[in-house]
């Protein structure tokens, strides 16, 4: 149940200003991509624009293709909430509904939209969805507490929970680590790996082990300078970029020789 | 100060003790000026405080005492049907039976309005529309009660012809107070709502009214219901407006939609203006302050009213907040 993705000549605006450019890139099904690159490159924006969450800003739009399976994302008969249901994602910072119980955390992608389902489905989903995030074992006695109260590790994979929950094809991970501790980000990292048995799986990172530990495929944007657009530099097997990319760039940002 | 700046040759004998010695000296230093200004603010901002305090304290007591008397359970469940005089009998049932119908109407009225309002210009609204709506609210919240009183008269005036009064023209009267605070408090809360908690909804392929509906009200609703208690009190105690469209009455009318009502603010007003009542020396069951007193202990009533309504909203306000554990 995982996509394959096809980006083609993607430019991103905020309003005026091109974000991004020119980016075209396949991203493989049913394997873990990773995005670096440094602040500020365009690597969330990029993420953003493959679940048409870029377009939520006021003013932001893009140009060029996105398709998946050889449907444009952003084809005129396409609505954004139902790419939104295929491409999951999970952000930054933890934020789990601070109104609602664990429960109702990984129930709101059914919730939310008042679509019927029956006690017995619902707590099977809870439990399923729980279980793929590794989060089940350490709240099953507390389903109806509120989400907010569990730890930022625990915060995070809950909302890894309550995005698997709505059974996308893909999930986008914007810099989910970020703000958790080592052990946390372990944990994290481990649940990467079994997801992308069911999804295809596309991270943004600043940590190069992360990238180098976790993904099947790296790539790496850079940005020329301040006001500048972002470009995607090179695209390839993680091995292969870590050891030997074909870019200067490429090297001078993983061994650390830059910015 | 000097020892500490001035570059000390490395490995001098006793040169990191000196320093030592001066970092230590600089912690205990004490900065008398600035000791003195923190000394200065903090008795200020008491005296400010209980500068504040003294007309609400002495607003209260002065009520409570001139009030307690005459309130009582007969008070407050009669009317003043066939009261003449310095008569010592009359309550206020009819005046409470007004005011929580008047305002029941206007909150029916305002507070869809308003949150409404609210909803558009924090989620919907960008540019000349938005703008031009902040613009106009702003300009509502300074709109004299009187003149509100004025356009539901003249309004009401439009289809009933001039004279008609009832309860709604009121409820219409005190909307027109009313969504002004209710918009601006609900737009203060809804912009409180992370915007992370909408991009998490809009991201689990929620639509975006779903979203407000469902996460970002429901975030929200404490400061939203709080607000809306802050206007009902605001409105719950003026007097001209209703004044102009509803008028006064001695007896008790629980139909919003036909005759006059009797509120609690005009009751005030009316018994007030009445003056002292004329007593013969022989009747016994005659006061000759009985208006003033009916006047201070319905006054009491409104004061205990508006304390049961925040009450309300605290218990709502705490029953929907986001719980930690």
């Amino acid at each position: 149940m995982s996509q394959r993705i096809d980006v083609k000549d993607l430019n991103i605006y905020y309003g005026d200003f091109l974000a991004v450019q020119d980016v075209s890139m396949a991203i493989e099904p049913q394997s873990v991509t990773a995005f670096i690159g440094p602040s500020g490159c365009g690597k969330s924006t990029f993420l953003r624009t493959l679940n048409r969450m870029h377009e939520v800003i006021p003013g932001a739009r893009v140009e060029g293709t996105v398709a998946m399976e050889g449907v444009d994302l952003y084809g005129d008969d396409v609505d954004p909430v139902a790419v939104r249901r295929q491409v999951g994602m999970v952000f930054q910072r933890p934020n789990p509904f601070p109104t609602m119980s664990i429960e109702e955390n990984v129930l709101a992608g059914v919730r939310l939209v008042n679509k019927r389902i029956s006690k017995a489905d619902a707590a099977e989903l809870v439990e399923t969805s729980l279980r793929g995030a590794n989060l089940w074992e350490e709240v099953k006695d507390r389903l109806a507490k509120p989400g907010s109260g569990l730890s930022g590790g625990q915060q995070q994979r809950l909302c890894i929970a309550r995005a698997i929950a709505v059974k996308p094809q893909v999930l986008l991970m914007d810099e989910p680590c970020s703000a958790l501790d080592p052990i946390s980000t372990l944990a994290i990292e481990d649940l990467i790996s079994e997801l992308k048995r069911d999804f295809t799986i596309v991270i943004v990172t600043h940590n190069m082990q992360q990238a180098a530990r976790v993904s099947d495929r790296t790539a790496f944007f850079n940005i020329a300078g301040t006001g500048k657009p972002g470009r995607l530099i090179e695209m390839d097997e993680t091995g292969v970029m870590f050891a030997s990319p074909t870019e200067k760039a490429t090297e001078d940002y993983i061994s650390g020789r830059f910015g | 100060m000097t020892t500490l700046t001035s570059p000390s040759p490395a490995g001098a004998p006793g040169s990191s003790d000196e320093r030592t010695l001066a970092v230590a000296a600089s912690l205990r230093q004490v900065d008398a000026r600035r000791f003195r200004t923190d000394r200065i603010m903090q008795v200020l901002v008491y005296l400010a405080f209980a500068l504040a305090m003294v007309p609400l304290v002495s607003v209260a007591w002065t009520v409570v005492d001139k009030g307690i008397d005459r309130f009582s359970p007969y008070f407050l469940q009669h009317s003043m049907r066939g009261v003449f005089g310095g008569m010592d009998a009359g309550g206020i049932y009819h005046a409470i039976v007004g005011t929580l119908e008047i305002t029941a109407g206007a909150a029916v009225i305002s507070v869809p309005i308003g949150i409404l309002t609210a909803i558009y210009l924090v989620e919907y609204g960008t540019g000349h529309v938005a703008r031009a709506v902040t613009f106009f609210v702003d300009v509502m919240t300074g709109i004299p009660s009187i003149v509100a009183g004025l356009f539901a008269y003249a309004l009401f005036a439009l289809f009933f012809g001039a004279g008609a009064r009832f309860g709604l023209m009121g409820s219409v009267a005190l909307s027109v107070l009313m969504i002004p605070v209710v918009v601006r408090s609900t737009e203060e809360m809804l912009k409180l709502v992370p915007n992370e908690l909408r991009e998490a909804s809009y991201a689990l392929g929620v639509p975006k009214w779903l979203t407000i509906v469902k996460v970002v009200l429901r975030t929200a609703v404490a400061g939203i219901v709080t607000g809306v208690m802050l206007a009902v009190a605001r409105v719950v105690g003026e007097t001209a407006p209703l004044l102009v469209t509803v008028g006064v009455i001695d007896s008790i009318n629980y139909n919003l939609f036909a005759g006059r009502m009797m509120t609690l603010p005009v009751y005030v007003y009316d018994q007030y203006s009445k003056g002292l009542a004329p007593c013969s020396s022989s009747a016994t069951d005659c006061i000759t302050t009985i208006n003033y007193d009916r006047a201070w202990a319905a006054a009491l009533t409104l004061i205990l009213i508006v304390m049961l309504l925040n009450l309300l909203a605290r218990l709502v306000s705490r029953y929907f907040s986001p719980r930690m554990r």
